[in-house]
């Protein structure tokens, strides 16, 4: 069997940097959602600069992953390893500006205090925390079953989602010296909700790796 | 559609070597089929098959059956003169013959009996334009076809075979000689060949087959790995040698 070992090296460090990339995401959304639970200023400052790295990261990907589709001419599934590179390493580019979001939300809220301590919201990040974690590893293990496994998970976070919604919206309407915190919440619950979908993309992008099909996780 | 080509349960062997074995494919009309392949995997072999360019090789032995046009071709009434007239073939090395332009592709159809100039200015016009080399040659015809690029010279070699009027072209690596530009010339006329005639190809290079044919069969030890629409086998091949061959991880 020729192995093609530089171009196989490259493929393989298209995957440490996305486990990489994976990695800083679910980082950035535990600390954004800590920084809103405490309203602190400092974590969540720290969530907002720390994205420019994921940005780098996913220009990285297409860096190299251009360079191996114009020098090596990949077919069939070498082809489709650099083309789920670049659609996870955009997707989680896009979870990471949405966990910014999540940080963003706590600047915005200094100098107030919570309207009431957070339950909901951070149990929902824990879950969409371990999809993001269980989306990748389907990536790095071609594991399509996990994939589908991580899939269904989102209709949890979804429902969490309504019931973060519902509760929200009583506080708008019996308390409207509230209304803007409480528009806020409902923000980041979306901005948590949209993470759990990039997730689901992920779990795509495994499936049509390793079978060529692409399905539709997202329903 | 239609297969213009039929093959079944064909076994050669080159004295004692084994080189094709079970073939079975259909090859339909008005498409581009590529043949790929490691070297000594029996695309080429397969290829001369179909004009019976194997029955000057010394030795040579077939069992099954070759149909084209639903005629037995290595049945006992077939005349190999009138098959080559059906099934043209253009080599990896451009060959014209050491004559003018003009006498290179009036060459077959005087073999076939045709005497008239006026006739043969027809052919030789016609030809030349299917092949896309008219513009370029319209006013040398006179002049020695050696004289040309080695990617003109592969044109003229296609027009020639074109010439006699075939219903099938089969190409031997035909581009193989010829710089980028050459080979690509060589590719576009092709697709446009492809609505008059049947083209088989074999090629070493498998980006020229995925580009090209519409059809691809892989060949491994003499036997049909796959043989599926090009999109598919580069895409979604179904055997793991043909992902690994097309993926440059074999050998």
């Amino acid at each position: 069997m020729i192995r093609r070992i530089e171009f196989d090296q490259q493929l393989d460090e298209l995957k440490t940097l996305l486990r990489e990339m994976g990695k800083h995401m679910e980082e950035a959304l535990a600390l954004a959602v800590q920084s809103l639970q405490t309203l602190d200023a400092d974590k969540a400052q720290r969530v907002v600069d720390n994205d420019v790295q994921l940005n780098a990261m996913e220009e990285q990907i297409m860096d190299i992953g251009s360079r191996l589709i114009v020098t090596q001419q990949p077919v069939a599934k070498d082809l489709r390893r650099i083309l789920v590179a670049f659609r996870i390493a955009s997707d989680l580019e896009r979870m990471g500006d949405l966990a910014r979001d999540v940080a963003k939300v706590t600047l915005r809220l200094q100098g107030q205090k919570l309207i009431k301590p957070l339950v909901d919201l951070p149990r929902m990040s824990d879950q969409v925390r371990a999809m993001v974690s269980e989306s990748i590893e389907s990536y790095l293990t071609e594991n399509t079953d996990l994939a589908y496994k991580m899939a269904q998970d989102d209709d949890q976070v979804d429902h969490l989602y309504s019931i973060i919604l519902q509760d929200l919206f009583a506080h708008l309407t019996s308390d409207p010296d509230t209304a803007n915190q409480a528009m806020l919440l409902v923000m980041v619950g979306r901005y948590i909700e949209r993470i759990a979908d990039h997730a689901t993309n992920i779990g795509e992008s495994t499936v049509y790796l390793v079978t060529g099909h692409r399905p539709d996780l997202n329903q | 559609m239609e297969a213009i080509i039929q093959i079944e349960k064909l076994n050669l062997y080159y004295d004692t070597y084994h080189a094709l074995k079970n073939v079975d494919l259909d090859i339909p009309e008005k498409t581009v089929t590529a043949f790929i392949g490691p070297s000594g995997c029996g695309k080429s072999t397969l290829l001369r098959t179909l004009n019976r360019m194997n029955d000057m090789i010394p030795a040579t032995r077939i069992e099954g059956s070759v149909r084209i046009g639903g005629t037995e071709i290595y049945g006992e009434d077939v005349h190999v003169e009138a098959l080559r007239k059906q099934v043209g073939m253009v080599f990896q090395q451009p060959n014209p013959f050491p004559k003018s332009i003009y006498d290179n592709i009036a060459y077959g159809p005087r073999l076939h009996g045709i005497k008239s100039k006026s006739d043969l200015d027809g052919i030789v016009e016609q030809s030349l334009k299917q092949a896309a080399l008219w513009e370029e040659v319209k006013d040398y015809l006179k002049r020695s076809a050696l004289s040309l690029s080695g990617g003109q010279q592969q044109r003229l070699c296609i027009a020639r075979a074109l010439a006699v009027q075939p219903d099938i072209l089969l190409m031997d690596e035909a581009t193989s000689a010829l710089d980028p530009i050459s080979t690509l010339k060589i590719e576009e006329l092709v697709q446009e060949l492809k609505s008059t005639y049947t083209i088989v190809m074999v090629t070493h290079n498998m980006h020229q087959a995925a580009r090209v044919s519409g059809q691809t069969v892989f060949f491994l030890n003499g036997e049909v790995v796959e043989s599926a629409s090009t999109d598919v086998l580069f895409s979604t091949p179904s055997d793991a040698r043909t992902e690994d061959y097309i993926s440059g991880r074999f050998g």
